[in-house]
């Protein structure tokens, strides 16, 4: 059932919303054990919320759009009261002293917090394998990896544990995830949503975004926690949200670009999977059938996005996650002197892939490797910016694959890092650029699971991509997809 | 072939980073961020000329506000969730007479 439908049968009384989170509560209690999508099931928030949500429709009172809807939180949230862990042992056990402002926007809209989600520690990952507290498994097939980061948001959706869900995307942690479960995820233009209480990782590339099981509820989501915030200095000063208008405009004389470079095209990367792409034709013959212009269209500087990105989100990474030194939250180990409890507590805080991003990080920013590294990765965002500019002269939105392959089995990707950061080389340029992307399901693999298409538009043309989204939705729904 | 970062670089960045590294994980990091810093040599290569670095990705000045009192979050609640405090104040182990 869609978030919209739960929405309206709460607001008119046909249904309760203790009833609908009951509902969620039970598949939570059937599966929860198997997927571990959830770092912290939030019972006693959520029927407090729903039981209010309830009061409010029986005293008469307006409720919010997004009243009784069940909707999971990403364990890198600020939660005031709340564990908010980012599913590290370093924030074990803490209760931040505020909300998130995305947190704040959806209780004031009278959504139902069903948990806190799983996620690769700090959000750094595309498998939810480097969570300190075990992997989360893709309901759809729980010996393969839900994606990551956001793989816990994502499960939790698809699963229907949550109706809706928040995750980050830094690098491709919503769309990919969103991909590997068959749902729709998008990373809004940066700016859009606020960052307020989004525990950093990457900061000029993090962004907060959706998680639904269909574009129209996505769009919904989305146009709920976008919009100015005077908390985040990023945060677009003059943006009004409008994806939910966009949903029934269609495609008819839009120009949509085939990035050839994501695309398996001429100077394609490498690593694209045959039944990917041939979802990706698929979808391109969709749009065609409704009406847009599709062809392919180059831009060179893509390819250097897995190079660039993975000096500079460990870069912004090694400066951000300075802070967890056993001072003011978190873990302490206590040591003789600061110094040693410092190292002390990051050496025993810290999991594997936090470690190897932040030594990454604190090595390209040093003395002497700066300029080869670091400043190189700034002057390639400035490359990927003018030929994105130069190629939305002429094209309305572009499309690739969400990611090379379908969702992958647990542990064929964890041992070596290059195999893993390779998965994120479709949607990296957005989040380099701080331009939107959506991830919706088009057709399966060879293997029987989703593959997602992505939908990429300008910076604060974000209900383009939900406008794309849902004319691929609609066919891929008619058969159109295989 | 010989790593392009070395054990005593990993040692000494982990020093930098405040993390105390085993023996294998510096042999497992020298060998890792060898392999992907040889995945960046594209752009390491790249002749970028006189392109301005992008360091944020929307065009943006700074953003003032009016400078007026505001709540601030509690201080007993910051310090409730402190691994230490004394006296309205963080408390750490000594500060003086570090090693380095």
């Amino acid at each position: 059932m869609s978030a919209r439908s739960i929405a309206a049968d709460v607001a008119s009384g046909a249904r309760t919303a203790v009833s609908v989170l009951d509902e969620h509560l039970a598949r939570v209690a059937a599966r929860e054990s198997e997927l571990n999508a959830f770092n912290l099931v939030t019972e006693d928030t959520a029927r407090a919320q729903a039981e209010a949500v309830d009061a409010a429709v029986a005293a008469g009172t307006t409720v919010g759009p997004l009243a009784g809807v069940p909707l999971a939180l990403k364990d890198n949230m600020c939660t005031r009261g709340i564990p908010t862990t980012c599913s590290s042992r370093i924030l074990e056990g803490w209760r931040p002293p505020y909300d998130a402002t995305v947190v704040s926007r959806l209780a004031d809209a009278g959504a139902v917090f069903v948990g806190k989600t799983n996620l690769d520690e700090f959000a750094m990952g595309s498998s939810t394998e480097n969570s300190a507290f075990g992997p989360t498994r893709n309901p759809l097939d729980t010996g393969r990896v839900p994606g990551g980061s956001s793989g816990g948001s994502a499960a939790a959706v698809a699963a229907d544990f949550a109706s809706l869900a928040i995750g980050s995307d830094t690098g491709g942690s919503i769309r990919q995830p969103a991909a590997f479960c068959g749902i729709v995820g998008m990373k809004p233009t940066y700016g859009a949503v606020s960052r307020y209480g989004l525990i950093a990782f990457g900061s000029s590339l993090d962004q907060f975004g959706p998680f639904a099981k269909n574009v129209a509820d996505a769009a919904a989501l989305f146009d709920t926690i976008a919009g100015h915030d005077p908390l985040d200095s990023t945060s677009i000063a003059d943006y009004t949200p409008n994806a939910v208008d966009h949903l029934d405009r269609g495609v008819e004389g839009l120009r949509v670009g085939v990035v050839r470079e994501l695309a398996g095209g001429e100077g394609s990367v490498e690593g694209l999977s045959p039944d990917v792409l041939a979802s990706t034709s698929e979808a391109i013959d969709a749009l065609t059938a409704a009406g847009a212009h599709v062809e392919e269209v180059s831009v060179p500087s893509a390819t250097l996005g897995l190079s660039a990105y993975y000096i500079v989100a460990p870069a912004e990474a090694s400066s951000n996650l300075a802070r967890y030194d056993g001072v003011r939250y978190g873990l302490r180990v206590d040591a003789a002197t600061t110094g040693e409890m410092n190292t002390a507590t990051r050496t025993a805080g810290f999991g594997a892939e936090v470690k190897r991003r932040i030594m990454l990080g604190t090595y390209a920013l040093s003395a002497g490797y700066y300029d080869a590294f670091y400043g190189k990765a700034l002057k390639v965002r400035t490359m990927m910016l003018r030929d994105f500019a130069s190629v939305y002269e002429n094209f309305d939105v572009l499309l690739t694959p969400t990611a090379p392959t379908t969702a992958f089995p647990f542990g064929e990707r964890s041992a070596d890092p290059m195999t893993m950061y390779v998965n994120d080389v479709c949607t990296i340029p957005s989040n380099l650029t701080g331009h939107p992307g959506i991830s919706v399901p088009f057709g399966v693999g060879d293997d029987g699971l989703p593959v997602g298409v992505q939908v990429l538009a300008p910076a604060l043309q974000d209900g383009l991509t939900f406008q794309v989204g849902a004319v691929l939705e609609a066919a891929a729904n008619a058969g159109g997809a295989s | 072939m010989s790593e392009r970062i070395t054990r005593d670089e990993v040692t000494h960045v982990a020093r930098l980073a405040r993390l105390d590294l085993s023996d294998s994980e510096i042999d497992e990091f020298a060998h890792q961020l060898s392999d992907i810093l040889d995945h960046a040599a594209d752009i390491e290569a790249l002749d970028v000329g006189d392109i301005e670095p992008t360091s944020h990705p929307l065009p943006m000045v700074n953003v003032f506000r009016a400078d007026e009192r505001r709540p601030s979050l509690d201080r007993d609640e910051v310090l409730a969730v402190a691994p230490a405090e004394q006296d309205g104040q963080f408390r750490v182990p000594p500060v003086l007479g570090e090693e380095q």
